[in-house]
């Protein structure tokens, strides 16, 4: 079979009409699933678990990530900055890019591979198996019971994560400079209150609220749209975690060039 | 209302799914308390039929009424209002993985918080009951169920909200053929006790003579037959011979290729 140049025109089109097709309907799934928060009812229960499925249950592997983090960040920093003379600058480093960085992606990213994949796996069977069809039937709105309760859960519950990978980050520097790189305690933590401004701070947080977001978003908008039985669930559950990961790390460089570039 | 006016009244109904047309101009009317069974093979069109009537998809063509008011020209809300009306009985019970069977049963009450929580339990205990099921059921999840048990909540959940329409999908399929009889007997004793119109899909015959009043048979996008559910098998169309004695020769041409 013959392919014409035209052939790879036509599958570059195609392919952006797909994304644009696709991005207009995940926009539009999450205006109306947001939209849900103003008309009643709300469904507590469902907002409850989902934040506990998001915040408490994701807390160790947040934490543990967290520490490994600071810690590995204290031990590059001082490699690199010892070069120079520097190394009083390894609280500020660590301080720094764990509360704009580190805490809220790493968190939104083990999220994302851990809610949102458990997400889009719960409703897209719900799909599959008509429960969705069934709540329809029972005079229920399945995005305001099953989304909107979800999308909050995500805004709320990624800050709190954030927070707490913030401090435990922070930590992790602060055990491996004191502790094996001879630094002052003293010294090391009023580097650290120093550097740190509130609007480093609320900056971190208001990425991860976004990241929260994006991951409830991607999770129920490909579970909810899964077609094809256990095939189509896999495939959705691929699809959330994948989007959800590429747009923490693009909305995370407009954010930091939104807020933090000079 | 007009003694004459059916319960439901489909007209011309059609749905195409890409070019395949699986409805090409469905009429039926469905009198208020009695039962239909419509039958033919699978990918006939009897579940579109059915998710057209309950608005779980939305036709190319025709009309749906029921009471006399056509239901595809409703806004959201009117049309959940009508889905209060009506209980769906789905082919594989199709119950919320993430509640308890009471929960389950009840869910309707739950969410339309129209009761409080111990009530909606004494209420759900009292349904489960009627289709069979101790109280005790009620704590499990649906998971721990067997098939014929999921069916008999399933069914508990559809007349739970005593409603006037019910819509059974395929309720004996993967079930044994007695316990296929039992859920038949529950779904005749539920559909008479509430005094509910009832449509029913199915391919399982002894099913389709205990469940209905009246049968319809789709075919080709069509109603080809229509007629008392005790003359299903000795209708005198071929089609419908073909199809209820499961002959392999006749009018109908199986498809074995797309």
């Amino acid at each position: 079979m013959r392919v014409s140049p035209l052939d790879a025109v036509a599958a570059v089109g195609r392919g952006t009409i797909g994304a644009v097709r696709g991005t207009g309907a995940a926009a539009l799934f999450g205006g109306v699933g947001l939209s849900h928060l103003v008309r009643p009812p709300f469904y507590g229960r469902m907002f409850a678990r989902s934040f506990v499925e998001f915040a408490y249950f994701s807390l160790p592997v947040v934490a543990l990530t967290a520490v490994f983090s600071g810690m590995v960040i204290a031990l590059q920093s001082y490699t690199g900055f010892s070069r120079f003379n520097a190394e009083s600058a390894v609280a500020s480093v660590v301080a720094l890019s764990v509360v704009r960085e580190l805490a809220p992606v790493l968190a939104a990213l083990l999220v994302a591979g851990r809610v949102g994949a458990a997400m889009a796996a719960e409703l897209g069977t719900m799909r599959v198996t008509d429960q969705i069809d069934a709540l329809t039937t029972l005079s229920t709105n399945p995005v305001k019971y099953l989304v909107t309760p979800r999308l909050l859960a995500g805004v709320l519950a990624l800050p709190l994560l954030a927070v707490v990978a913030d401090i435990i980050g922070v930590a992790g520097g602060f055990i491996v400079a004191t502790v094996k790189l001879g630094f002052s305690p003293h010294l090391y933590l009023s580097s650290t209150f120093d550097i740190l401004t509130t609007s480093d701070i609320v900056v971190g947080l208001a990425k991860a609220g976004v990241f929260g977001f994006i991951i409830a978003l991607m999770g129920c908008y490909h579970g909810y749209n899964s077609k094809g039985g256990a095939e189509g669930v896999g495939a959705a559950t691929t699809s959330a975690v994948v989007s959800a990961s590429i747009l923490i790390l693009a909305f995370d460089y407009v954010m930091t060039e939104l807020f933090f570039a000079r | 209302m007009s003694p004459a006016l059916p319960k439901i009244r489909v007209r011309g109904l059609a749905k195409a799914f890409g070019t395949k047309a699986v409805l090409d101009g469905v009429d039926l009317d469905i009198a208020a308390g009695t039962s239909m069974v419509v039958i033919g093979g699978s990918g006939s069109g009897k579940s579109v039929l059915l998710r057209c009537i309950l608005g779980l998809i939305e036709p190319d063509a025709g009309s749906i009424e029921i009471d006399g008011v056509d239901v595809l020209k409703l806004d959201r809300h009117a049309r959940e209002t009508v889905n209060a009306r009506i209980g769906m009985l789905f082919q594989a019970a199709a119950l919320f993985d993430s509640l308890t069977v009471w929960e389950n049963v009840a869910f309707g009450l739950l969410a339309r918080r129209s009761v409080a929580r111990a009530e909606a339990r004494r209420r759900a205990d009292e349904v489960l009951a009627q289709v069979g099921l101790d109280a005790s059921v009620g704590d499990l999840a649906p998971s721990e169920l067997s098939g014929g048990m999921q069916k008999r909540v399933g069914l508990a959940r559809a007349i739970a909200a005593q409603p006037e329409i019910l819509f059974f999908d395929e309720p004996t399929t993967g079930l044994d053929p007695i316990m296929g009889a039992v859920i038949d007997g529950l779904i005749v004793d539920c559909v008479k006790r509430l005094g509910s119109t009832a449509i029913a899909i199915t391919h399982d015959m002894a099913s389709a003579t205990r469940i209905g009043d009246r049968a319809a048979m789709l075919y080709g996008g069509r109603i080809v037959w229509e007629g008392p559910a005790a003359e299903v098998l000795s209708s005198g169309n071929a089609l419908v011979d073909q199809f209820t004695h499961g002959r392999r020769d006749g009018p109908i041409q199986m498809q074995l290729r797309r």
